[in-house]
């Protein structure tokens, strides 16, 4: 097994062994399999793409292919322990709706997103004066999945406006895990773990 | 195990028994003696686990990996069911199993009444998918197999594996249905009308009573033409035949097959007639336009399915619009809502309804997957 996306393997560590989990935007379906071989989890997915949904299948996992912002309606109150989004909230056309959604079905959420507000990105936008293309959010701006770029702040705002409390939160920058402080600035990627109040 | 299969006269291609009791139908009947006319391929392993049933759809058979004895032709689905392929005779023990009210072996209106020495004709039951299905598990209980590694079906096969995990969820490991539907909507029961009411509009359909006479072709070439039609996609036609003449470089301003489609319509009427029985054609497809599976549970689905432990696959064509995408995800959210293990893809084919029976790299993928992880547990 390859080793996790970085993001992944705080999300793979935090959760608790044979819990149920959906992760939503699932996939090829790896963090899944992840969580079943080492966690003895129930994992289900929810992906867009019928060629990953296809791959996780055949690796025998069981993934739906389907829409984050129209399906996850679907999924009954508190019918998993853990309902995870990684890197895919920012490209939900009503990232809000999901989110609610995400702390209604689990017990508790992770989710994870590239920070938009990191020094280089806002470099780049500063002095490029052009949609910022990094290692991190490589796609220009009129092809990109990404349609709902957010920053840690905004993020945080959401979630007080939304009455969800954070359990926790790990930051990331070049792979690497780094302190919250001056977070909005320096991290490329954040992981939180949430609860509805 | 392997030598002592092969002198089990139960098990090996064209086989037919008579099922030891009589099968209760849904409309209360009891019904009996009934027919089964099956094949199987691979051994039976010692613990008896790795049995696949496969489900034919409305005009298959149990030929589903050997040669059709009446047209020649390979098996429908060895595309699926063969050495190398998802479904393998070298790891499992697959049955097919003609379905009670067909025609190729298996007890239908053509077989004879015991009681009156004459086919049933129109005085056959009508039946159910759940009826053929219980007579499928009244088979599996003659073969001394209790569990299903898996019911793997397509269209009205799809139907069969449903219904399977629904009445006998402790007897099925893992469903898989592909291009099928938890009920038959009011466009499906119209085309169904329509291919019946041209069988019954036929002459020689004579009620039913024509076994022993000229059989009301030209009713059934038509119901196969209507239906065919809806097994393809419009994109598919136009793609195969567009407005292209048929071996003439001009219209003939009459009412000959001018077009392509036309003839290629007319031949598959017509050698749909030589091979299946009209009176099965109107049996199966009444039992077709009956099912649904949430119209005993409260019109509730998900309760169909409360507490199962069976593992589903479905998998659906962008392109069909017999069965369209939107029936699988009914069945996907239902099974959701009853906490089930359940995968499910819509796969790109220009192909309509019939691309499961066609050339599927990523449905093979699936299925083979899904199959060996089955296994593993």
């Amino acid at each position: 097994m390859s080793a996790l996306r970085p993001d992944l393997a705080i999300i793979a560590r935090e959760v608790r062994a044979g819990a149920r989990v959906l992760d939503v935007g699932c996939g090829d379906g790896q963090l899944m399999a992840a969580l079943r071989d080492t966690k003895n989890v129930d994992a289900r997915g929810l992906e867009l793409n019928a060629h990953d949904v296809a791959t996780a299948v055949s690796r025998g996992l069981s993934v739906i292919q389907g829409d984050a912002d129209t399906d996850l309606a679907e999924y009954p109150d508190g019918s998993f322990d853990y309902a995870i989004l990684s890197q895919t909230l920012q490209t939900t056309k009503r990232p809000d709706l999901v989110l609610d959604h995400l702390v209604r079905i689990g017990r508790e959420a992770f989710v994870s997103f590239p920070n938009f507000a990191q020094w280089r990105i806002r470099f780049a936008h500063m002095f490029g004066g052009r949609m910022p293309v990094t290692k991190q959010l490589p796609h220009l701006w009129y092809d990109t999945p990404n349609i709902h770029h957010v920053t840690i702040d905004d993020f945080r705002s959401l979630l007080h406006d939304r009455n969800i409390e954070i359990e926790g939160q790990w930051f990331l920058s070049g792979n690497k895990p780094r302190g919250d402080r001056f977070a909005n600035l320096l991290a490329q990627h954040a992981v939180f773990k949430l609860r509805r109040k | 195990m392997a030598l002592l299969m092969q002198e089990d006269t139960r098990f090996g291609l064209d086989r037919k028994t008579r099922l030891l009791g009589p099968v209760k139908l849904d409309s209360g009947a009891e019904f009996a003696p009934v027919d089964i006319a099956y094949e199987t391929y691979g051994a039976l392993n010692a613990d008896k686990s790795n049995a696949i049933l496969i489900c034919h759809a409305l005009t298959g058979d149990q030929y589903v990996a050997s040669t059709h004895p009446m047209t020649g032709k390979d098996g429908w689905w060895t595309r699926m069911v063969g050495p190398g392929k998802p479904i393998d005779p070298a790891r499992h023990c697959i049955i097919s199993i003609n379905v009670m009210g067909s025609c190729m072996g298996s007890s239908g209106p053509a077989s004879i009444d015991p009681t009156t020495g004459a086919a049933y004709a129109m005085g056959f039951p009508v039946i159910t998918i759940p009826d053929m299905v219980r007579a499928q598990a009244l088979l599996l209980d003659h073969l001394g197999i209790e569990t299903l590694e898996a019911v793997v079906g397509g269209s009205m096969g799809g139907m069969q594996a449903l219904s399977w995990a629904a009445l006998y969820p402790e007897r099925v490991k893992s469903a898989v249905v592909i291009a099928s539907t938890a009920r038959h909507s009011a466009q499906n029961i119209a085309f169904h009308e329509v291919g019946r009411q041209a069988i019954m509009a036929d002459p020689r359909w004579n009620n039913g009573a024509y076994y022993g006479h000229e059989a009301p072709s030209s009713g059934l070439a038509v119901a196969r033409m209507a239906a065919h039609i809806t097994y393809l996609s419009e994109a598919g036609l136009t793609e195969k035949f567009g407005r292209r003449l048929q071996n003439r470089d001009a219209k003939s301003f009459g009412f000959d097959a001018d077009f392509q489609v036309e003839s290629y319509l007319r031949y598959q009427g017509l050698s749909f007639v030589d091979r299946f029985d009209a009176n099965s054609y109107l049996y199966i497809t009444r039992a077709m336009d009956y099912f649904d599976l949430a119209e005993p549970h409260d019109g509730i689905l998900a309760k169909a399915f409360a507490g199962t432990k069976t593992r589903f696959c479905l998998i659906s064509f962008d392109s069909d619009w017999l069965y369209p995408t939107a029936e699988s995800r009914r069945i996907v959210h239902a099974l959701n809502a009853a906490g089930a293990a359940v995968s499910f893809v819509e796969l790109s084919s220009p192909f309509g309804h019939d691309a499961f029976l066609l050339e599927a790299p990523e449905m093979n993928r699936i299925v083979d997957g899904f199959l060996r992880a089955g296994e593993q547990s």
